[in-house]
């Protein structure tokens, strides 16, 4: 087994990477703009908004995925990781600016408003959350009042609201950061110092992460469909952030150990990811299911609605494709140890999940955002578009990101030797 | 010929004990298997131990559980006694996941334990089968059945030069706690 390798190289991000992560980029904003003013109007508007809320909000939960990566790994004293340590720590330096696009798009879609013809009722709403945040929705009196909303409005409320998200995110940044700074500068001067720094920022970390991040998904989906609620809507959504953020981490690991980065990677690595992977989808499933099973059992009409909204026939066929993309594809395509150890196949799964997540978040908004039966197939353009879109832009931070680091191992990691030798 | 049953090499330290495998494996020196107290990183490559197939044991019993809650739920839910809970109906899918899925969990679980007592005989209450009692505590043995793998001089000579702190030559395959 060769364990010595060179760990001055440094990642270098030129080429087709970056030649199509900016074509991607353009395709986006094509998109965008199509949406915006070419696809017939106020729909056409109101789904570009959706795209961008569902397409900035996945952006963030990965690179925060990428901050619970390198928290949870730290906490638990794990040694396997640090071989591919620096792809998470891209994933936190590239947080604030998904941070700055999410918020972006919340501000715009909470403060641009359009006309909605309702019973024959015209309302002036804003494009998104527009079931809390139309105006004087909370105020006894107004023809828009609606109690069960006022009940709701201290959190549901645009103060409350944008300073929720604004101050998680800085947060979750500012845990990413220190994390990313520690580990560089244990590459400066070695020794524990750094490593016990790390530690107990993040143990910090999962703590403030484990109590906001419920609210920061109660906060930004849930609340579009004002009236339902779930408890388990911040565990499924944890679920969905951690393996949509391990096979976006897998893949880039496994195409750039393929083009000659990440020499010392081995199927033992890929393997272990695909053991987290794996398991998490398993979890995602429990998770969706719990959430879905008491629901249906309960039956109650104020629950059961987001259901019967999701089976609606335009939506149906999504519902059971979700289930079939995020559990059934990785349960049967990486059970056994043979596959998690195949790169082409753990590609497949990772492309998998990755659009099976998209399609997740699709069926969290979507119906909730767009009127219903205005389109009998909502998914076209703009839904294409604006994932290439965010794809590219987050794959030019991300390699962008990881070219910044002077080495592509934190070679002083107390771990790093343990890493090289993994072995399952 | 002599009542030799195994030959034991014991060595103190885990890197002597892969070069006495390797020692072993370039004259042609069939081994029996390896004991040592803790596990060994590379050790199954170099002996060509092939993979458990334990995996599989816990999948078909996996598989088992999960088929007999299904059934006992049918034929008491939906066949034997049907009633009405809740205006549902009889034949109602959601409510039978989660028994399906905690015995298949459960039957997976014990199935793969009771597969692995029975695959290496151990059983609580049943006398190990340990060929040297110090391998389980500080010394790294490797076994050579001694039938047919003559002469047995040359191989303690193998042994001792790769670093054995002890050869033993057994007439017995195992020793048992008394």
């Amino acid at each position: 087994m060769k364990t010595e390798y060179s760990f001055n190289e440094r990642f270098e991000f030129a080429g087709k990477a970056k030649t199509w992560s900016l074509i991607g980029i353009v395709i986006g904003v094509l998109g965008i703009l199509y949406g915006f003013f070419l696809d017939h109007g106020e729909l056409g508007v109101q789904r570009t908004f959706s795209n961008l809320l569902l397409m900035g909000y996945y952006f963030a939960c990965v690179c925060i995925a990428g901050v619970f990566f390198l928290a949870y790994q730290y906490a638990a004293q794990a040694g396997w990781s640090v071989a591919f340590l620096r792809i998470p720590q891209a994933f936190a330096r590239v947080l604030p600016i998904a941070a700055i696009v999410l918020v972006l798009i919340v501000v715009a879609g909470l403060f641009t408003t359009h006309n909605v013809v309702e019973n024959g009722k015209t309302f002036v709403t804003p494009y998104l959350y527009a079931n809390w945040a139309t105006h004087g929705v909370t105020t006894p009196g107004s023809e828009n009042y609606d109690a069960i909303i006022a009940g709701k409005s201290a959190v549901l409320s645009i103060p409350s609201f944008l300073g929720a998200i604004i101050i998680f995110l800085a947060a979750y940044t500012f845990f990413g950061w220190m994390l990313v700074k520690y580990s560089e500068s244990e590459d400066e001067l070695g020794g524990m110092s750094n490593y016990s720094k790390s530690f107990k920022i993040s143990l910090i970390f999962l703590v403030v992460f484990g109590f906001t991040y419920p609210v920061f998904a109660f906060d930004g989906i849930m609340s579009l469909e004002a009236h339902w609620f779930s408890t388990m809507f911040g565990w499924y959504n944890l679920a969905a952030l951690h393996v949509a953020g391990l096979s976006v981490i897998t893949l880039i690991l496994i195409l750039a150990h393929q083009s000659g980065y990440f020499p010392w990677v081995t199927q033992n690595h890929i393997h272990s990811l695909g053991k987290l992977m794996f398991g998490f989808s398993i979890f995602w499933t429990y998770v969706w299911f719990a959430q879905f099973f008491l629901t249906w059992y309960a039956n109650m009409p104020e629950e059961s609605v987001y259901f019967y909204k999701r089976w609606e026939p335009e939506y149906k066929w999504w519902f059971w494709l979700n289930i079939v993309l995020n559990f059934c594809a990785p349960l049967f395509l990486l059970m056994s140890r043979d596959a998690k150890r195949y790169y082409s196949r753990m590609v497949m799964v990772c492309i998998i999940l990755i659009i099976g997540h998209w399609l997740d978040y699709y069926l969290m908004i979507f119906p909730g955002t767009l009127p219903p039966h205005e389109t009998a197939f909502p998914f076209g353009v703009e839904e294409i578009t604006i994932f290439i879109g965010f794809a590219g832009l987050f794959t030019f931070l991300v390699l962008n990101a990881l070219s910044k680091f002077k080495s592509l191992v934190p070679s002083k990691h107390p771990f790093v030797e343990e890493s090289l030798h993994h072995q399952i | 010929m002599s009542n030799t049953k195994m030959i034991l090499g014991l060595f103190a330290d885990p890197d002597e004990m892969m070069h006495g495998i390797d020692k072993l494996q370039k004259n042609s020196v069939p081994i029996y298997d390896v004991y040592t107290p803790m596990p060994i990183h590379g050790i199954e490559d170099k002996l060509g131990i092939k993979e458990s197939r334990l995996g599989y044991a816990a999948f078909c019993f996996g598989c088992l559980g999960g088929s007999i809650i299904f059934s006992i739920l049918y034929y008491t839910l939906v066949h034997d006694w049907p009633m009405n809970i809740g205006g549902k109906p009889h034949f109602a899918m959601p409510n039978f996941v989660p028994f399906t899925f905690e015995w298949t969990i459960l039957w997976t679980a014990f199935g793969m334990v009771f597969s692995f007592f029975f695959a290496t005989h151990l059983f609580p209450g049943r006398a190990p089968r340990v060929m040297d009692l110090r391998a389980t505590d500080d010394m790294f043995v490797i076994a050579i059945d001694a039938k047919g793998n003559i002469p047995h001089d040359d191989i303690t000579k193998i042994l001792q030069e790769a670093g054995a702190v002890e050869v033993k030559h057994n007439d017995r395959k195992y020793v048992s706690y008394e």
